[in-house]
């Protein structure tokens, strides 16, 4: 079901909590698992209760409560654009609406290639660089519309560089 | 004036992460100083207290008293926690200071763990700082290599162990008690206090947590003494303070600066507002502190006392500047998403409160509000506030009732011609 890889990388977390503290380790192993398979399937999921030897409802509560989680298959590149209230005040919703009108889909939506979700997300922490959003790993800080329009040349280029 | 010369000290240096530039500017002298003059832990806390550092994530907690409270003498592991949790709109500060000066945090929490006794730390930090995360993480393998974590460290009989722990997404894991279910992991829904941390704090064990800020100001005070820390500031408001200055400056960014410096001066340091506008509002601490006007804002000083009198809170120092380009209702409505966003859902005012609010707000913006809708928001917010688990829901209802009672015309404006009283565009 998982990856050697990743069951190495989920046993290495484990080793930061207490012996008799497994469940600690479930945020880690969910998202080691999402990142191997792009989701979290019910049956990763169970596969990890399994791992863990906790209940499957205390995997799908935490699963269903953190918003990092997809339960549902998203793009290659999930865009998050940061709404609240500093990007805001520099200029988020045309951040927003700019990626809008280029991808063709609106905020929660995914494009028919399957290479881009849009979405909106709450602070990130970076507000004094606003605007900007996150791309997988990365952090895009101050955009413009020549910037974004830059990023998704070089996603749609490399659109094989996340998972 | 002094500044950024605590905790972003090293901020401008290349490399400033690594520990052999950290320890070229004297890092890990104090936690050295510490261990190898057997410091009696309570020496230590008593410095901490003389210096009245204060907890930097928001509610402001005299550190010193707060690590009085860690019992003595208890069997079963006592854990440090650092809250790296940064969520609340407007804040980014611990941010820049895991990426910049990440052993001056873990140096902090090291002289904190020896001090209180605890022999397990964690740092929780959101999980989309991937960048912070990964940063704090070869700082540590750092740390252990030089032996300044692990097994008697530094050949003392003081052992103690520091691990990272990934966040998942989520504003109120930063509440200190979700922040331990989510370590569990659980969803992170924050307990009923008492019992307190200190008793009964991650797997029911003591703890006791801080903020990013606060232990990266403690290798400092013990370098320099507390007495040093506190003549910086002023009386009861010790030390420097990070200002993440954000929203219509020019030039926003954190600076940190004296408690006590005018509001005035940190608007200059962030290159001010832009060319043609005025101060509108400011809301000085986070988004979960009350606005306050700009008329106003201009007379006060940057610390706890100067903007309580203001009506206000210091809060995590989040200081969101607002001009006059947009509208006051537009800004609320989307602070108020935020809260709804963000209720865990287990207190009854909170869920249902803030999407109430969020509601009204958002008829309001839309032109749909009616006379009556004021005196509704300001009985809701009256309704929830004190009446949940944790402060959340206070934090939502505050930008709210301030904004009304600041900005009434504006929102009447709204209420009679169904439009901004300003253009509205952001910037
Ligand atoms: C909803 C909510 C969110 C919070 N978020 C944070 C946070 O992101 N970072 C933080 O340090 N403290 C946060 N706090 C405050 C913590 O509960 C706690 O007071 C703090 O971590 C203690 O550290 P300090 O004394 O060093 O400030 C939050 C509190 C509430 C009620
Ligand atoms: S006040 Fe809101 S966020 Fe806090 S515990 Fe209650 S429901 Fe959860
Ligand atoms: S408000 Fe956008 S990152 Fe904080």
């Amino acid at each position: 079901m998982l990856s050697e890889k990743s069951l190495a990388e989920i046993a290495r977390e484990r080793a930061k909590y207490p012996a008799d503290q497994a469940r600690s380790v479930l945020l880690a192993a969910l998202r080691i698992a999402q990142e191997e398979q792009g989701y979290l399937s019910d049956a990763v999921m169970e596969h990890i209760a399994g791992l863990l030897g906790i209940p499957a409802i205390q995997v799908y509560e935490a699963a269903t409560f953190y918003s990092m989680y997809d339960l549902q298959p998203v793009g290659r590149h999930k865009l998050c654009v940061c709404g609240s209230v500093s990007c805001f005040l520099n200029g988020s919703d045309a951040v927003l609406q700019h990626l809008s009108e280029r991808l063709g889909v609106s905020p929660g939506e995914t494009t028919a290639d399957g290479l881009f979700t849009l979405q909106e997300v709450e602070c990130l922490g970076a507000c004094k660089d606003a605007p900007m959003l996150q791309v997988g790993d990365h952090y895009y800080e101050n955009l413009t519309q020549e910037s974004l329009d830059a990023l998704l040349a070089k996603l749609r280029g490399e659109s094989d560089d996340v998972r | 004036m002094f500044v950024n010369g605590v905790t972003l000290q090293n901020r401008g240096l290349p490399d400033s992460h690594r520990l052999s530039v950290y320890a070229g500017t004297g890092g890990y002298g104090a936690l050295r100083r510490v261990l190898l003059d057997s410091m009696a832990p309570d020496q230590i806390i008593s410095e901490i207290k003389k210096s009245a550092l204060r907890g930097r994530g928001g509610a402001g907690f005299p550190t010193g008293l707060k690590w009085s409270f860690m019992p003595k003498g208890v069997t079963g592991t006592k854990y440090l926690l650092c809250n790296a949790d940064e969520g609340e709109p407007g804040t980014c500060k611990d941010r820049d200071i895991m990426r910049y000066e990440p052993h001056r945090l873990i140096e902090g929490m090291i002289i904190g763990a020896y001090a209180m006794g605890a022999s397990t730390g964690y740092i929780f930090i959101r999980g989309e700082f991937v960048e912070p995360i990964h940063i704090v993480e070869g700082a540590l393998e750092e740390a252990y290599a030089k032996g300044y974590l692990g097994q008697n460290i530094l050949g003392t009989d003081f052992s103690f162990d520091l691990y990272v722990h990934r966040g998942a997404g989520a504003y109120i894991c930063g509440e200190e008690t979700a922040l331990m279910e989510a370590l569990e992991g659980k969803k992170g829904q924050p307990r009923f206090k008492p019992p307190f941390p200190a008793s009964y704090g991650l797997y029911g064990q003591p703890t006791t947590i801080n903020n990013v800020e606060t232990f990266a100001s403690v290798p400092s005070i013990m370098a320099k003494s507390g007495e040093w820390f506190l003549n910086l500031g002023k009386p009861n408001n010790g030390g420097t303070k990070i200002f993440s200055v954000t929203g219509h400056v020019q030039r926003p960014g954190n600076y940190e600066v004296p408690m006590g410096t005018p509001f005035k001066e940190l608007l200059e340091m962030a290159g001010g507002l832009r060319p043609g506008r005025q101060l509108k509002a400011v809301i000085p601490g986070g988004t979960s502190t009350p606005m306050v006007g700009g008329e106003a804002m201009m007379a006060v000083t940057m610390d706890y006392d100067s903007i309580a009198k203001s009506g206000s809170a210091l809060g995590a120092g989040s200081v969101i500047v607002i001009d006059d380009s947009v509208c006051i209702v537009k800004v609320v409505e989307r602070i108020a998403r935020f809260y709804m966003h963000e209720s865990c859902g287990q207190c009854t005012p909170c869920r249902e409160g803030m999407g109430w609010l969020w509601r009204v707000m958002h008829r309001l913006e839309n032109g749909q509000g009616r006379e009556e809708d004021l005196q509704l928001l300001l009985d809701v917010g009256s309704r929830i506030e004190g009446r949940t688990i944790c402060a959340l829901a206070d934090g939502g209802v505050a930008p709210v009732v301030s904004s009304v009672r600041l900005f009434r015309e504006e929102y009447e404006y709204h209420i009679r011609h169904k439009h901004c009283l300003v253009d509205g565009g952001a910037a």
